[in-house]
């Protein structure tokens, strides 16, 4: 696929993410509304706040998934290798500087986040940069830097941010609902009412369900593409193919990183099936809910090159 | 009437063809010259750094003459070649440097203290991601070139090419030793 199809088809679906997912807020809260009995006054509410949750998501999702991942400004002399090496990758991808970000966590990893390439971020966390030599290091911020350039960013970015923002108003008016919602409902309500909260309920439950899967429209796929890219940029596989090795052998879990975030790493931060069973054995369905494509097949992909 | 309806509109989308790929072709031309000026900031660089290099490894292996003289002379060599050169000329004299480099990094391997020495590992940073950034500033000017030559050259766009003379540009090529794995002696 060219690379001009792919930023058009990433504008596109960032423009449908954001879309989707104002109707999603629209409808929760219209859940949450007839679950309460609000009446027709929370439909102006629903529209507000599906236009503020993508407003939101829009402008400061950079920030919010900064700040999820607990990262700090990379300044000082202990990070001029990282500053220099993105520096040289920058001039040959003829993009301006990413600003960049640490994060305290001896798990090797890395995401980059943001809007467009003039307004990106990107950050690592200590193990990464204690864990590999230059090459590999240059490798992965290669990869990160290939996702800015793809318009990767803001797609997946936008998807943490609604995520994250559906999980919590999801669970707080299913708590809501449980804790009020249900008594009041099970002492003046006819048949009808318990139909709506019964509907409302479902709706509820759904929620987490449907933003998640709005997540994977977004990831896999573009992890390979990325990976090809960053071989454009740094003509040496083997960098970055070792880098890879080293990831995969690391189980160390990122201790900031969540189900919401996942997507946006560049391996999955979190505990893979929770042992040493190999990635491999695992069933179809299983692999369907994964985030990333495994790193077995992306280090195949890369040697094939 | 339809007719030159139809004449009218030809002309126009022509005309809007030939524009936009007239401005295109000059945006991939722009991008290559400060291509160039960005490996010429880089090469100054590296100038930059050489001395200061030069300076910290004498406080510790000052007896290596040789070495330390061979890089500053290919230093006002290459700089010679920059401001008057031809762009062969320059890039021998630039590969010249670069080979010297080596051998005083290689050299620096004997001395603990001075692999120890903070400013010295400063420097072999910077230098190292300096020669890193000559290396990709040479790899975005080629990858310009390169769409910019596609540009003038397939069909139907080198016609517009050939009407405004735009001409193909040279790529920048480097020494074929210097392609070759390095090979470091102890």
């Amino acid at each position: 696929m060219d690379l001009y199809d792919q930023i058009a088809r990433n504008r596109r679906r960032s423009a449908a993410l954001l879309v989707a997912f104002a109707l999603l807020v629209a409808l929760v809260v219209a859940a949450v509304g007839s679950l309460f009995r609000a009446g027709p006054v929370i439909v102006p509410v629903a529209v507000v706040l599906a236009v503020a949750a993508a407003w939101t998501s829009w402008w400061s999702s950079d920030r919010i998934a900064l700040a999820a991942s607990r990262a700090r400004p990379a300044d000082g002399p202990e990070f001029k290798r990282y500053h220099n090496l993105v520096e040289g990758l920058c001039i040959a991808a003829g993009l301006p500087k990413p600003r960049l970000y640490v994060v305290d966590d001896p798990a090797p990893n890395a995401f980059a986040t943001g809007r467009n390439p003039r307004h990106a971020a990107l950050a690592v966390t200590t193990g990464l940069l204690e864990k590999l030599n230059r090459v590999e290091l240059e490798g992965v911020l290669a990869h990160e830097l290939s996702h800015i350039r793809n318009h990767d960013i803001l797609v997946s970015t936008i998807a943490v941010t609604a995520v994250g923002i559906v999980v919590l108003v999801a669970d707080l008016a299913l708590r809501a609902a449980w804790w009020g919602g249900m008594r009041r409902g099970r002492r003046n309500a006819g048949p009808l009412g318990l139909l709506t909260g019964a509907a409302a309920l479902v709706l509820l439950l759904l929620a987490p369900l449907a933003a998640r899967l709005m997540q994977f429209a977004v990831s896999r796929r573009r992890e390979y593409l990325a990976d090809a890219s960053a071989v454009g940029l740094t003509r040496y596989p083997p960098g970055l193919i070792s880098a890879l090795e080293k990831l995969r052998d690391d189980r160390t879990v990122v201790a900031g990183a969540s189900r919401a975030t996942e997507q946006l790493w560049i391996e999955s931060p979190l505990d893979r099936d929770g042992g040493s069973e190999p990635r491999r054995s695992r069933t179809w369905l299983n692999r369907a809910f994964d985030t990333h494509p495994p790193l077995e097949d992306r280090i195949a992909a890369l040697r094939e090159m | 009437m339809i007719a030159t309806i139809v004449i009218v509109a030809v002309v126009v989308l022509l005309a809007a063809y030939v524009v936009a790929t007239y401005n295109r072709l000059v945006r991939f031309r722009n991008r290559i010259d400060n291509a160039y000026s960005q490996i010429d900031v880089q090469l100054r660089r590296r100038y930059d750094l050489i001395p200061n290099l030069v300076e910290t490894v004498k406080g510790y292996a000052a007896h290596e003459r040789q070495t330390l003289e061979a890089v500053t002379a290919a230093r006002t060599a290459a700089m010679a070649a920059h401001d008057q050169g031809t762009p062969p000329e320059q890039a021998r004299a630039e590969n010249a440097l670069s080979a010297t480099l080596k051998s005083l990094f290689a050299l620096a391997e004997q001395y603990p203290d001075l692999k120890a020495n903070q400013n010295f590992l400063n420097l072999q940073e910077e230098l190292t991601s300096t020669e890193d950034r000559i290396a990709y500033a040479r790899q975005f000017y080629n990858d310009a070139v390169l769409k910019y030559n596609n540009g003038i050259q397939v069909f139907p766009g080198n016609l517009v090419a050939g009407t405004f003379r735009f001409r193909s540009r040279e790529y920048f090529e480097s020494e074929p030793e210097a392609q070759g794995p390095v090979t470091v002696q102890f």
